[in-house]
């Protein structure tokens, strides 16, 4: 260390007798209020050491400022009947609920959208590497992803930078972890253009008693951080300290986007998990977002004492780091256990044999504060809670947009609808091969969805199914789902109808819905319309899953997806997961033989407001989204899970984007078998009662719907399920067409070549 | 009948191929890459994953492991091995089998339930199949793409050492580039099979594509207990 970089070195001693000292507090992004605040919670200036953690754990992204006041409505709704099945809840890490003969599943959903926009590879890998450490850090082995996308318009140039990157990250991080990625979504919409969703979601297992807990406590307990070493990378918004205190020569421009090693984290998750059964973890703690900043004062604040590190003994990719920059940098692959002085050389022993460095770093103290050395001058000293959990509180200004009447009263019911079969017909090609209903298999197949063994669904499939007890087949099933076009014409109704189409897609499978987890992408929340979207939003999920019974476990806040003064449409990704006893016996979406009946189940109306079919077709986006009814999934899912369980139906398919019609389609092309419609007269009826038509029948987006194909030889049986649930029988399975009776017949192989060729076509074979 | 499973730091399908091992009658036995010691098993079998990260070329930094200092001699004296995928990578690496793998000739890496025929069923792990026989297996790479020169591949041709080859697409083109739609391969005696797909993820009942990887697992077995009998 050079003696400039001694002498600039900002001590708490020094802070406290040089007050008036100007701090670059504005370009970190606080704003007056918020430094003069913790200038009262110190009692004096902050170093520089601490304005950068303060600046960082008070940002949005760290400390929800923006949201948390309207997350009362979590707990409001949350009965003691659903808190029975949470074993943790939102604000540890990740939830965990309890899935039966002692098994624990712990899920969570997060955003990585900006950096993903800005370097797509490293931004979608590193936010697929975070989700993971998050599930690892409650004492769980990771044993699938997903990943919810969103980009913008497909044949934009800009997309053909964001899309092959993101997939590519997403793949080679996910791959070469070895975790099965079992799903997820791709959606394509001009709103997106200028902020792509990149959101991730792990799903981890363990015993109930393995669960671990974030905390530092227990006086003298060591403090550990193990895994790859401390580099400059995703320092970011932090550079400006570098300026100011860098002599000229120092390291500069360092990436603000952080780079993944998912090899050191499949070592580091080997590890873990050989540290858990060894149990000499007390505590532990991922790095992600915010670094060393964030996990000491978490750990300290969740704890029931102080922390002391020597900041000097963070192993260093580079010894020119100065200390702020180590508490600031993002650098992956990093954990923080909290360790009983016994138990030390047996860990150290574990992290040798798996060649990850672990190194001491400080201890729990009988203090109550967060204190941070280098080179044996005090540079943090402070309470850690003002940093990790008392940061500040907005309850900013929420206004019903103006433009909401205008758009909900633009409804479909101007728009031309197709009349005689072949335009059906037509209509039908165009919407199978359009952008959000194509077939995925360019993207999906970098994926591998096999590793590990225990995958009995993925993509194209409803949910995604994994075997958690391979002696008993138990194992979970999840789906995300979103469509932002009905949260933008209604967030409340938008929200809701992710929910209910994640929570039905879940049951189509066979299993149990049993807890959510979110992933709110919005736009800025300093606009009063986003903020008001945003509580909507947020209201209808809480309400739904107060109905639904089934508890929101933790999950994700990404504001500021916006370009200039254009937000996003309102995108809460919404993830449901349920259990099956028996994984093996989990419904497919496709039609597997000729001869069964093929039912539909649940109401149609005449609901095309918000439907892929006016996006598509007539670019329209207008009206209001489609009727939210709750009972219906209830009383729909029921029949599903009674089904699979039962063994009496040989596929089951939601019935969403594109309706009826894409819903057959599908059915038909998984595994080529053909389907005869001649029962769609009399499917639905509109507002004033009248039958619908057959193109309404067949595009319509009513929510609570269903396709199933039963097996002749139990059609009785399934019927005798169907309690009050509303179904028709409409066809029968065979042949390799998709013929709708008195209107048109359209083969299996026509289907696929207009749904297989839109993204080969424009991202190559 | 104790059938060896290498971890390497990186392995991923390590679990998988031990449970296939499970699954079809035999007993897996965890080798750990640290150390050169094979445990006494009947056979071993280098698992699928990226051992140490293959951010050089793969399987370049697993052939100086030191469980490969006792696994090279064992598989020169005639010791049953299985390379999946990685496990392949490495074989070629440690030149127990010719040729190389490199990365898919579109660039990207895929995952694909693919018809693989079987052309040569009388290696060590091949037995339980027929010469001609179509089956399907999942395919994940992303360095699959199997090269070699002119003469290496007209010598194994000759010699009856393609063990697999990709059943070809209508437009005659394998998933990854493979020259000649070469997708596994033995040695001169039979003992050693390296292939890119994973036949582990084949052998169970609703995951997984087929049962048809079973074979690999039940041809070893036997083919041990055979040997065991008449030693």
């Amino acid at each position: 260390m050079s003696d400039t970089q001694t002498l600039s070195l900002d001590t708490v001693e020094h802070a406290a007798t040089t007050p008036d000292v100007e701090q670059p507090w504005a370009e970190l992004g606080l704003k007056a209020d918020e430094y003069a605040n913790i200038r009262d919670i110190l009692g004096r200036r902050p170093t520089i050491a601490e304005l950068a953690m303060y600046s960082v754990m008070w940002s949005e992204h760290c400390s929800y400022k923006s949201s948390k006041i309207h997350f009362s409505l979590w707990g409001e709704n949350t009965t003691d009947e659903m808190r029975e099945k949470l074993l943790v809840g939102i604000g540890e890490n990740a939830g965990v609920v309890d899935i039966g003969d002692g098994w624990a599943v712990t899920f969570k959903v997060e955003s990585h959208n900006h950096p993903s926009y800005v370097e797509p590879y490293q931004g979608a890998a590193t936010g697929v590497g975070g989700i993971i450490r998050d599930i690892m850090s409650m004492g769980a082995r990771p044993i699938a992803v997903m990943d919810p996308l969103r980009f913008g318009n497909l044949h934009h140039p800009d997309t053909q930078r964001v899309l092959p990157g993101v997939v590519a990250g997403v793949g080679g991080y996910g791959n070469c972890i070895g975790l099965p990625n079992i799903g997820g979504e791709v959606v394509f919409d001009d709103c997106y253009q200028g902020n792509p969703l990149v959101n991730a979601l792990c799903v981890g297992a363990m015993r109930i008693e393995d669960i671990h807990l974030a905390r530092a406590s227990g006086v003298g307990n060591k403090v550990i951080l193990f895994g790859a070493k401390t580099g400059g990378d995703g320092i970011g918004g932090v550079s400006v300290l570098a300026s100011e205190t860098f002599a000229a020569g120092g390291p500069t421009k360092r990436p603000a986007v952080q780079v993944g090693d998912p090899f050191a984290e499949k070592v580091l998750i080997e590890c873990c998990l050989d540290l858990y059964k060894a149990g000499v973890v007390d505590g532990i703690q991922d790095l992600g977002g915010a670094g060393l900043s964030c996990a000491t004062s978490e750990l300290a604040s969740n704890g029931d004492g102080g922390m002391q590190v020597e900041l000097d003994l963070v192993p260093l990719r580079d010894a020119s780091l100065q200390p702020q920059e180590i508490l600031m940098s993002e650098s992956q692959e990093r954990m923080m256990a909290v360790v009983e002085p016994k138990h030390l050389e047996e860990f150290l022993a574990i992290t040798d044999n798996w060649d990850v460095e672990a190194t001491v770093i400080g201890e729990v103290t009988d203090g109550d504060h967060l204190v941070i050395t280098w080179h044996g001058e005090v540079i943090v000293d402070v309470p850690p809670r003002s940093v990790a959990h008392e940061g500040p509180t907005y309850d900013r200004p929420l206004a019903r947009p103006a433009y909401l009447d205008g758009l909900n009263a633009a409804g479909t019911a101007t728009l031309a609808r197709p009349g005689s079969g072949d335009e059906i017909r037509a209509q039908l090609l165009t919407l199978v091969g359009s952008p959000n209903l194509c077939d995925k298999s360019w993207i999906t197949d970098q994926y591998d969805r096999y590793v590990m063994g225990n995958t009995a669904l993925a993509q194209p499939d409803d949910s995604g199914v994994v075997r958690v007890d391979e002696e008993t087949g138990r194992g979970v099933a999840v789906s995300t789902d979103c469509n932002g076009r009905f949260a933008k014409l209604d967030p409340y109704a938008g929200a809701q109808l992710a929910l209910a189409e994640a929570y039905r897609n879940v049951a189509t499978v066979g299993a149990a819905p049993l807890a959510v987890t979110d992933c709110l992408n919005f736009g800025s929340p300093e606009d009063p319309g986003v903020m008001w979207q945003f509580r909507e939003a947020i209201r209808g999920i809480a309400e739904g899953c107060r109905f639904l019974g089934i508890p929101v476990t933790g999950g994700n806040v990404s504001f500021y997806n916006q370009t200039g003064d254009v937000a996003i449409h309102p995108t809460p990704v919404i993830g449901v997961l349920g259990v099956m006893e028996d994984v093996s016996r989990r419904s497919g979406s496709g039609f597997r033989s000729d001869d069964a009946h093929v039912y539909l189940l649940g109401t149609t109306r005449d609901e095309l407001d918000g439907s892929e079919w006016a996006h598509v077709v007539h670019k329209h986006l207008g009206g209001l989204p489609p009727k939210v009814d709750l009972a219906a999934e209830q009383a729909l899912g029921r029949v599903l899970v009674e089904a699979a369980r039962t063994g009496v139906v040989e596929a089951a398919h939601d019935l969403s984007e594109g309706g009826l019609a894409i819903a057959l389609a599908e059915a038909c092309m998984r595994h080529g078998v053909g389907v005869t419609v001649d029962g769609l007269d009399g499917v639905g009826s509109d507002a004033e009662g009248n039958p619908l038509d057959a193109f309404t029948a067949l595009f319509s987006e009513s929510s609570a719907r269903a396709l199933v194909a039963v097996p002749v030889g139990h059609a009785a049986e399934f019927e005798a399920m169907l309690g009050d649930v509303p179904h028709a029988r409409i066809g029968v399975t065979g042949g390799r067409d998709l013929e709708v009776v008195g209107h048109f017949s359209v083969s299996i192989a026509e289907l696929k070549s207009a749904h297989e060729f839109t993204l080969p076509a424009v991202f190559g074979g | 009948m104790r059938i060896g499973v290498v971890t390497f730091p990186g392995s991923l399908d390590d679990r998988d191929a031990a449970r296939a091992v499970r699954e079809c009658g035999g007993e897996a036995i965890p080798l750990w890459h640290g150390d050169a010691d094979l445990r006494g098993v009947d056979a071993v079998i280098l698992p699928g994953g990226f051992s140490y990260g293959d951010y050089l070329r793969c399987g370049a930094i697993a052939r100086f492991a030191p469980v490969m200092d006792a696994l090279v001699p064992a598989a020169r004296g005639g010791l049953p091995v299985l390379g999946i995928c990685n496990g392949f990578q490495v074989l070629t690496e440690s030149h127990l089998l010719p040729g190389a793998l490199i990365r898919n000739d579109h660039r990207k890496f895929n995952c694909v339930d693919q018809r693989l025929v079987v052309e040569n069923a009388s290696t060590a792990w091949t037995s339980d199949f027929e010469a001609g026989q179509e089956i399907t297996v999942v395919l994940k790479n992303g360095e699959g793409g199997f090269v070699a020169d002119e003469k290496t591949l007209d010598i194994l041709e000759g010699e009856g050492r393609v063990v697999f080859r990709y059943v070809a697409d209508a437009e005659g083109r394998n998933p990854n580039g493979s020259y000649r739609h070469i997708a596994g391969i033995t040695n001169e005696r039979g003992n050693v099979v390296g292939l890119m797909p994973h036949p582990e993820h084949a052998v169970e009942e609703g995951y997984g594509p087929s049962l048809d990887g079973r074979g690999f697992f039940t041809s070893i077995i036997k083919q041990t207990l055979e040997s065991a009998a008449t030693a």
